[in-house]
């Protein structure tokens, strides 16, 4: 039990999954390619007791003999020889091959990555200048010459085709290993005394295991057509049968017995797909890809769960929006409600047969120009609620019930077009991470006018840029002209605050929603962004919700607060009179734990004391 | 005045080379006496972090010297970094990322036991007691740090700290990623544990008000330079430094009407 939020199909953590093994199990395409692997495995190592005839005995009537018409099951090949005996025999060579070529490369190159990874510096360089040489020299080229030169075996020039394939395993390796060691829990290992051996062994090489596997089941495929390709151009042992040496008398053989093909063929191409394929599932199954479902199965399961109310709420309709009087429990001031109105507000996950509610039946009002904080603790529901008077739930939630209204309009169910017309201009948003919601790649300028004119169509470039200057101006940036020029990495975090608010309030809205936007902040940048908060809500008398758990914030910026918990209001009213006389026992909690007016430690030790 | 369980001298760090050089720390000198927390407080870049991991070892000293218990730890070898380990130990900021997704709960604590060479069974035992002290049940020791709440990880966190009986433990932020009532009760644990064991503390956090509760004594570092140290209740109440007051009166206070004052004040101090 921990705060999950969105409590939903989020995969844990990273590696050491230990549902993995069912998960492969559940797709057929794996438990299939695993058994094609599996046999394969099995004959070759098992080929002596299992061909019917010995692969290189000629029997000469039964040269080009027909399939499934003779002993020979699978047919005769030009000089009268077991296709499927042969077929049985070389699949010896063809597993012991991508063993050769699979370990080779991988033990080279994941231990190289490893230590360059680790230890960087002198052993990264050398590592990388090898890999690149490596990767440089033409593999098939190298290969060739190798058996016209040296006279090489098949075993040697597969240890030579690993050596060339293991700079990808290098760089997997170096890359995620320069990764994980930046993890606090490799520091931590640091600290407990461990040595870089079993650091590196147990915890990077366990965090990293998953995408070595996957290449290494890709590798495995390769290896096999690389194989089967040097033993097609004639470069192997012709008294071993070879899948790649069958080929090639097949393929001498193609116009009186073209079906000879078929069998190293479907062979090969069985096998290597299984390689291929298996490795796509452990990805899969490791990343639990996440399939979208179509509109017309979300509202079969939304439907199914909490009935046809739900799904109006949560995908809108064709027709009008829901009447927005349906629901509304009498507000004591009929046709002049405030500003916003979230009533009886209930939002739910689906789960493999039902849904988990994790906000049930929250009410929360703004007045045009008040300041209401919505404060709990992770887990309570506040972000959720805020998220769907936004219209930015995650894909999978469902609206369960109730209305969320701006200026008497129903937002609940509006299309979304609709939505991005009043989140633009009625609605106005300052996130949490700052950084985070500024695009890298573009000026902090561009994303301004470019947010700007997406809410204002009618307005023209130069006039966008025009506000936009103002704006920073306006939220204390000292060189407006520089800052919009800027990209996001060349600002601090209280600047990229500054600028999202800029873009927040640029389009006059009548309703803020901020959510946590001063946690990632120092202190005396919050107290600054606090500030200007303060002055543009009562410059631009806009009502404004704001998301925190912290109470000084609170204390500082709001009009009302309401307190949540595990998707329960459990207390709201005025500031004063909350912090004051808390009525619920839960809101006293939070306030005791608070430890402002706490006295400071004593100065002196225990020990020291006496 | 009593011999210092640790003493930093003078301290540079200067991270990266040439034109790119950027100096973190200059000229730090910090003291910690046995079963003594230090506040170290700052704001993000301030080098509070940075003087932590140089005196763990986990990022080199430019210059200066950092003496533990009278021996010299400035630039130990990899195996006296791991001899110290009985010594010094850390709890860092985030329990999400310090604790191995892949490992369970027992695998971690026995880990740094196993390193210094304690028997399996020893370790066994030690880290059922370890568990009780840091209030968790015994049967969690079979699960996965993955399946716990942010409270309950750091939890686990301080016992893998604790494995050792170290004299001094780094703690960076420990408790800045949790809920407010969670960082009471990790707060009231730690001081539970430095009462009962006498470990001492470099504490380092941004909250001034973590750092009352938690510290004897307070440095305040701003721009890798400490620029006020001194006894809890002068340093949080009448501090000299400009920069201190200012951080003073950023902070937020759970009073509407003592925050108003407080922005007063802080308008007024410009």
């Amino acid at each position: 039990m921990s705060a999950d939020l969105t409590g939903t199909a989020s995969a844990a953590g990273t590696g050491g999954r230990p549902g993995l093994v069912r998960h492969l199990l559940r797709s057929p395409l794996a438990i299939g390619s695993i058994l094609v692997i599996l046999v394969a495995i099995v004959l070759a190592i098992a080929e002596e007791w299992l061909t019917p005839f010995p692969p290189n005995s000629v029997q000469i009537q039964l040269t080009n003999a027909p399939p499934f018409t003779t002993d020979y099951l699978l047919g005769g090949d030009k000089f009268g020889r077991d296709i499927l005996s042969r077929l049985i025999a070389g699949s010896r060579g063809a597993m012991v091959g991508v063993l050769i070529v699979v370990s080779i490369s991988v033990v080279l190159g994941v231990v190289t990555g490893l230590i360059a990874g680790y230890y960087g510096k002198l052993f990264d360089s050398l590592g990388s200048w090898g890999a690149a040489v490596l990767m440089a020299v033409p593999g098939i080229i190298v290969l060739i010459a190798l058996y016209t030169l040296v006279d090489a075996s098949m075993e040697v020039a597969m240890a030579v085709l690993g050596v060339l394939s293991s700079p990808s395993f290098f760089w997997l390796t170096r890359t995620l290993t320069r990764g994980v060691k930046s993890e606090l829990y490799v520091d931590a290992a640091r600290v407990s005394g461990l040595s870089d051996a079993r650091i590196v062994g147990r915890h990077v090489l366990i965090a990293i295991r998953a995408p070595i596997i996957i290449m290494t089941s890709f590798l495995a495929g390769t290896a096999l057509a690389v194989q089967a390709g040097l033993e097609f151009l004639g470069l192997s042992d012709r008294q071993r049968p070879s899948w790649g040496g069958m080929l090639t008398d097949a393929f001498a053989n193609i116009y009186r017995a073209g079906w000879q093909l078929i069998w190293p063929g479907l062979a090969l191409g069985l096998v290597m797909a299984a390689f291929v394929l298996v490795g796509n599932a452990v990805r899969d199954a490791l990343q639990g890809t996440y399939v979208k479902p179509s509109r017309r199965a979300r509202r079969r399961q939304i439907v199914q769960l909490l009935g046809d109310a739900a799904v109006t709420r949560t995908l809108g309709t064709r027709a009008a929006p829901m009447a927005a009087g349906s629901e509304r429990q009498d507000s004591g001031r009929p046709g002049q409600e405030p500003l916003l109105v979230i009533e009886e507000l209930r939002i739910a996950y689906p789960r493999e047969t039902d849904s988990r509610e994790v906000v049930h039946g929250v009410s929360v009002q703004v007045e045009a120009g008040q300041v209401v904080g919505l404060v709990g603790e992770s887990g309570s529901g506040k972000t959720q609620t805020v998220f769907a008077a936004l219209g930015v739930l995650p894909e999978e939630a469902i609206i369960a019930g109730g209305s969320v209204r701006l200026d008497g309009r129903e937002l609940l169910g509006l299309r979304p077009a609709e939505l991005v017309a009043v989140r633009g201009t009625a609605m106005g948003y300052v996130p949490q991470e700052p950084m985070s919601n500024l695009d890298p790649s573009f000026t902090v300028g561009a994303q301004l006018v470019h947010g700007i004119r997406a809410q204002r169509p009618e307005m023209g470039r130069r006039q966008a840029r025009h506000l936009a200057m103002e704006m920073l101006a306006r939220v204390g940036i000292h060189e407006p002209k520089r800052t919009f020029a800027s990209y996001p990495h060349e600002i601090s975090g209280g600047m990229a605050q500054r600028v999202l608010i800029a873009g927040a309030v640029a389009c006059e809205p009548k309703l803020l929603i901020a959510d946590e936007p001063t946690t990632a902040l120092d202190v005396t940048v919050q107290a600054e962004i606090l500030d200007l908060l303060r002055d543009l809500q009562r410059e631009r008398q806009m009502g404004v919700l704001l998301v925190t758990h912290n109470f000084g914030v609170v204390a500082d910026l709001c009009d009302r607060v309401v307190v949540m918990r595990e998707g329960v209001v459990v207390e709201h009213g005025a500031v004063a009179k909350v912090f004051h006389d808390p009525q619920h026992e839960y809101t006293r909690m939070l306030l005791d734990a608070i430890l402002d007016d706490v006295a400071p430690r004593s100065s002196v030790p225990r020990e020291r004391r006496g | 005045m009593s011999e210092s369980l640790l003493e930093v001298n003078h301290l540079d760090v200067v991270y990266g080379r040439g034109r790119s050089a950027k100096q973190a720390l200059h000229d730090v000198s910090i003291a910690i006496s046995a079963g003594e927390t230090l506040g170290l407080v700052g704001e993000s870049g301030s080098g509070k972090t940075t003087l932590g991991r140089t005196v763990l070892g986990l990022v080199p000293a430019s210059r200066g010297s950092i003496v533990f218990d009278g021996t010299d730890i400035t630039r130990l070898d990899r195996r006296g970094r791991r001899r110290l380990a009985t010594e010094l130990q850390a709890v860092f900021q985030d329990p999400y990322s310090s604790l191995n997704p892949s490992m369970t709960v027992s695998d971690i604590l026995v880990e740094p036991l196993i390193a210094q060479g304690v028997k399996r069974l020893d370790a066994d035992e030690r880290i059922r007691q370890l568990m009780a002290s840091v209030s968790l049940p015994p049967d969690s020791l079979t699960r996965y740090a993955r399946e716990f709440s942010g409270g309950q990880r750091q939890r686990i966190a301080i016992a893998r700290a604790l494995a050792l009986d170290p004299r001094l433990i780094v703690c960076d932020e420990p408790v800045s990623a949790l809920d407010l009532t969670t960082q009471l009760r990790v707060l009231d644990l730690l001081i539970e544990i430095q009462e009962r064991t006498g470990v001492a503390y470099l504490f380092i956090t941004h909250d001034l008000a973590v750092v009352r509760y938690m510290s004897h004594r307070v440095a305040v570092m701003h721009q890798g330079r400490i620029v006020e140290t001194g006894d809890t209740g002068v340093v949080t109440e009448r501090p000299e430094q400009e920069y201190t007051k200012r951080l003073l009166v950023a902070n937020l206070v759970a009073d509407p009407e003592e925050q108003a004052r407080r922005r007063q004040l802080r308008w007024a101090l410009g």
